[in-house]
């Protein structure tokens, strides 16, 4: 065992000591969360050990397709998740946010609840970026929001590099992945008996400090380099960010957006899986004598057709015009509001589309239309 | 354009409105009335200020919020915060049974606010039609209250029949106070002697010097598309004209999503506009 590791260092992390990286995460206080089998997907919830992970397996992903594969190989973080990502952790899809009491006059409760103080545990380069990007959204400059900061402040990161993406991945394209740019605590690449793992802050040097650590050899190191090396070429999809995003947003009338609204079913799965997406309602729950009100925030999407109702009608009544608005927000608007597209190329949208609608291939469309 | 405004809103808790107690009731039209509320707060009664133009989000809990712009003068509160609603929806509606002395929640205010020192020195129209002229008439007031800083000041407004005018009782003193009132409707009744025709076509009855013109507007969408043409057309430029645009509103700090068109969230990048801002999209029919 090494006596120092220094941050920006790489340590090789035997597997048979990933659970005493957990042991110490849940004594510093977090909740460790990590990709787990559930019902035929994968699943972000607790995870308590290695054996927790879902060892194993690969996902065979396509437009509106994901099969979770038992496979021969003895990986922990082959599998490319499922429809979950890491946004119902820190932007919860429900929180209460507070109660009014009448008694004499309206009185609030705070929700009181502690914050939970979480540490992911397998985060892609592709999340990691996702992250990023929804922390422009709630943690401007002139607005925070108070329930997203708590949690983020609070958290820890296990970031994994990524060795084999997925058919509907496409990280390389937005320059989010395979490889994690940064932002962790720890990052992990996964070689068949040990893990490397990259120190990234002061707080990840004092997790792995409390383990059984090795050096990383030049070998080991030269393997998950070429590892991810093989990975960046090996994208299921490809998006070409040239003309982005004024394709979209000098494009507003092709005929390709009343094409894809005729496929387009408005169910909002896109929006629900997407990391970066992050529109949001608030509602009130009221008891029977009205005396009592559990105001929430709950997760939208612009492709409900309340999000844009007013009264006299509704801004967007097609689906083609809330398809438009998602994706000229996303690869498009986006860029002026935050300074980066609100896209990391994590596919889900293109796995989870019920009817398999691929935004690579309609930003293709519309380009060839554009330019004929 | 965009005054950082000063917000009556907790930073620390989301949502968290500030209670206000309703201390008058005012019908205006059918189905629109005016509320005036007072803070419970003491400090924030002193401290509340708003801009022309600027909004607040109206709480009524068990119902929601509605995104309400302020109606009353920006100079003269007494304490107190006008606003005139139009009452359609599920809160509006359930505001409207309120009465005296009830309390509803207010956070604001939000957004952006009419030009009122840029546009110093200049002919100002304010064109406007129905609930629209709500969110001008603070505007009104700021020019009342400093009218040797404008040049001509001429506001057409108009309402579907004579008794959807908004503020009739007011006109009268506007007039006295230096502002070419012109009242028009679509369609007139037995009690009305004045023009009719929708606002637009009001702009052919007057010559706007274009060196010197800027224009306000706000109303229905269709209205507001056919004034900015018209302006336009009398070569003001698309940077001389702002409007105030309605969106679906949750949050009113740029964080919900709902009102966004192209790059803004109209909550804070708007609700007004300079119109070379949104000249790109704003014909696209249902962005």
């Amino acid at each position: 065992m090494l006596n120092n590791p220094t941050i920006n260092s790489t340590i090789s992390l035997p597997k048979t000591e990933f659970d005493t990286l957990l042991a110490a995460l849940r004594e510093l206080g977090y909740q460790t969360i990590g990709p787990r089998v559930r019902d035929e997907s994968i699943i972000y919830t607790h995870i308590e050990k290695l054996s927790d992970l879902p060892q194993g397996y690969t996902s065979k992903q396509g437009p509106a397709t994901f099969r979770l594969v038992k496979s021969n190989h003895r990986r922990y973080f082959d599998v490319i998740p499922g429809a979950q990502s890491w946004k119902q952790f820190l932007f919860p899809p429900r929180t209460h946010l507070f109660t009014v009491e009448k008694v004499e006059r309206w009185d609030i409760q705070p929700n009181a609840e502690k914050p939970p103080r979480y540490a992911f545990i397998g985060v892609r380069g592709c999340e990691l970026a996702a992250i990023e990007i929804q922390d422009r959204a709630f943690l401007r400059a002139d607005f925070h929001d108070p329930v997203y900061r708590a949690r983020r402040e609070g958290l820890f990161i296990l970031a994994v590099n990524c060795l084999h993406p997925a058919g509907t991945c496409f990280c390389a394209s937005m320059g989010t992945g395979p490889k994690v740019q940064g932002g962790y605590d720890l990052c992990l690449t996964e070689l068949e008996d040990t893990f490397l793992i990259e120190i990234g802050s002061e707080l990840g040097r004092d997790v792995i400090s409390r383990c059984q650590y090795e050096p990383a050899s030049g070998f080991l190191q030269s393997a998950a380099a070429k590892g991810l090396e093989r990975a960046a070429g090996d994208m299921g999809r490809h998006l070409s960010l040239d003309d982005l995003p004024s394709l979209l947003t000098d494009n507003l009338e092709l005929e390709h957006w009343d094409e894809v609204g005729k496929r387009c079913l408005s169910c909002a799965n896109c929006t629900q899986v997407c990391p970066t997406c992050f529109c949001w309602d608030a509602t009130d729950h009221t008891d029977l004598l009205a005396h009592s009100t559990r105001r929430e925030r709950v997760w939208d999407s612009c492709f409900n057709p309340q999000y844009s109702y007013v009264f006299g009608g509704n801004t967007r009544p097609t689906i083609k015009s809330r398809y438009r608005q998602w994706l000229t927000h996303k690869l498009g608007a986006w860029k002026e509001q935050y300074d980066t597209f609100g896209c990391t190329g994590c596919g889900r949208c293109i796995t989870w589309c019920p009817v398999g609608i691929d935004l690579t291939e309609e930003i293709a469309a519309l380009r060839k239309e554009a330019q004929a | 354009m965009t005054a950082l405004p000063h917000t009556a809103v907790n930073p620390d808790q989301l949502l968290y409105p500030y209670w206000a107690e309703i201390t008058q009731i005012k019908p205006e039209t059918e189905g629109v009335g005016s509320i005036w509320l007072r803070f419970e707060d003491p400090a924030i009664r002193e401290s509340y200020r708003f801009l022309p133009g600027q909004f607040n989000m109206l709480y009524l809990p068990g119902y929601g919020e509605a995104a309400i712009s302020i109606s009353s003068d920006p100079q003269d509160t007494k304490g107190m915060v006008g606003h005139t609603i139009r009452f359609v929806g599920n809160v509006t509606k359930a505001i409207s049974r309120l009465k005296a002395g009830d309390v509803i929640g207010l956070r604001g205010p939000f957004g952006s606010a009419w030009p009122m020192d840029e546009i110093e020195g200049r002919d100002v129209v304010i064109a406007s039609g129905g609930i629209g002229l709500a969110p001008l008439r603070p505007a009104i007031y700021h020019i009342l209250h400093n009218r040797q800083k404008y040049g001509k000041v001429l506001l057409i407004y108009g309402a579907r029949t004579p008794k959807d005018l908004l503020y009739p009782y007011e006109y009268e003193q506007w007039r006295a106070g230096g502002i070419d009132v012109q009242i028009t409707v679509d369609r007139a009744d037995e009690t009305w002697d004045g023009q009719v025709g929708v606002v637009p076509m009001l702009f052919y009855r007057f010559r706007l010097d274009h060196q010197k013109s800027v224009v306000l507007t706000c109303g229905p969408e269709i209205m507001i598309r056919f004034v900015i043409y018209e302006g336009l057309a009398r070569r003001i430029p698309a940077e001389r004209i702002y409007v105030s645009l309605e969106r679906n509103m949750k949050c009113g700090q740029g964080s919900c999503g709902h009102c966004q068109i192209g790059p803004y969230f109209i909550c804070k990048d708007g609700p007004v506009f300079r119109f070379d801002a949104l000249e790109k999209f704003f014909n696209v029919e249902e962005y």
